[in-house]
């Protein structure tokens, strides 16, 4: 699984990216950002507001708590602020 | 058209790249977003913008296909740049042509207002206080979503 980070949380986790295998019981993308705030106190710091964080799957937003597999491209953000 | 680029954009040659060659277009709106010096009470001297290669393009590219579908538009046009850009510098152009005015303006206005909620992109103050990324503002979640309840395709609620 590919997770790539921008803005304040890539700072915060201080990766541009990551390749990962997650443990078998992350299977959405709730399960996965609790598993990705137990890999660094960066990662926590990051990830320790959810209603802070925007989920793309697959270069689109998603909503809710939807499945993620190995093989989706995952991304983690800030709201925007373009414009 | 969508593109994001980091050098400057000339906004008379894309306007009239965008209206070349179609007399049916009877008349194009554009607006053009600019970095300014101050924000939140501060001095600014640049911004960076940052965005996801792939994604921003795609959501740029649903963007524009929504407003050609709400709107009988012969051409639009999104030019959005990213890297560091200092005050007085143009950072988004936005433009669509169509064969009256009315559809121009509103489609040209949605086209920016979903661009700022949906597309990602960020931006990176340096202030005299250091570096600091822009929040989100609920003005511009607003401004979006008025155009989701505006949608005709949505729901019984026309306007």
């Amino acid at each position: 699984m590919k997770i790539f980070y921008f803005a304040w949380l890539r700072e915060k986790v201080g990766l541009r990216e990551e390749e990962l295998t997650p443990p078998e019981n992350v299977r959405d993308v709730a399960s996965l950002l609790e598993w990705l705030k137990g890999r660094s106190p960066g990662h926590a710091e990051a990830l320790k507001d959810p209603r802070m964080v925007r989920v793309a799957i697959n270069q689109d937003y998603a909503a809710g708590n939807p499945p993620v597999g190995p093989e989706d491209e995952i991304a983690l953000f800030p709201p925007v602020t373009g414009g | 058209m969508i593109r994001v680029q980091t050098e400057a954009f000339d906004v008379n040659a894309e306007l009239e790249k965008l209206a070349a060659g179609n007399p049916k277009i009877g008349g194009v709106a554009s607006f053009i977003g600019y970095v300014r010096d101050e924000s939140e009470g501060a001095g600014v001297a640049a911004m960076t913008l940052e965005h996801y290669p792939g994604m921003t393009e795609k959501k740029l590219e649903e963007i524009a296909a929504e407003a050609h579908r709400r709107w009988p538009l012969e051409a639009s046009l999104i030019v959005h740049r990213v890297g560091r850009l200092e005050p007085g510098a143009p950072i988004v152009l936005v433009a669509t042509a169509s064969a009256h005015r009315q559809a121009a303006f509103e489609s040209c206005q949605f086209l920016i207002d979903w661009l700022k909620t949906k597309a990602p992109f960020w931006k990176e103050e340096e202030t005299g206080q250091g570096k600091r990324w822009v929040e989100a503002r609920a003005a511009d979640d607003a401004a979006a979503e008025n155009w989701t309840q505006k949608d005709p395709a949505a729901g019984p609620k026309k306007v």
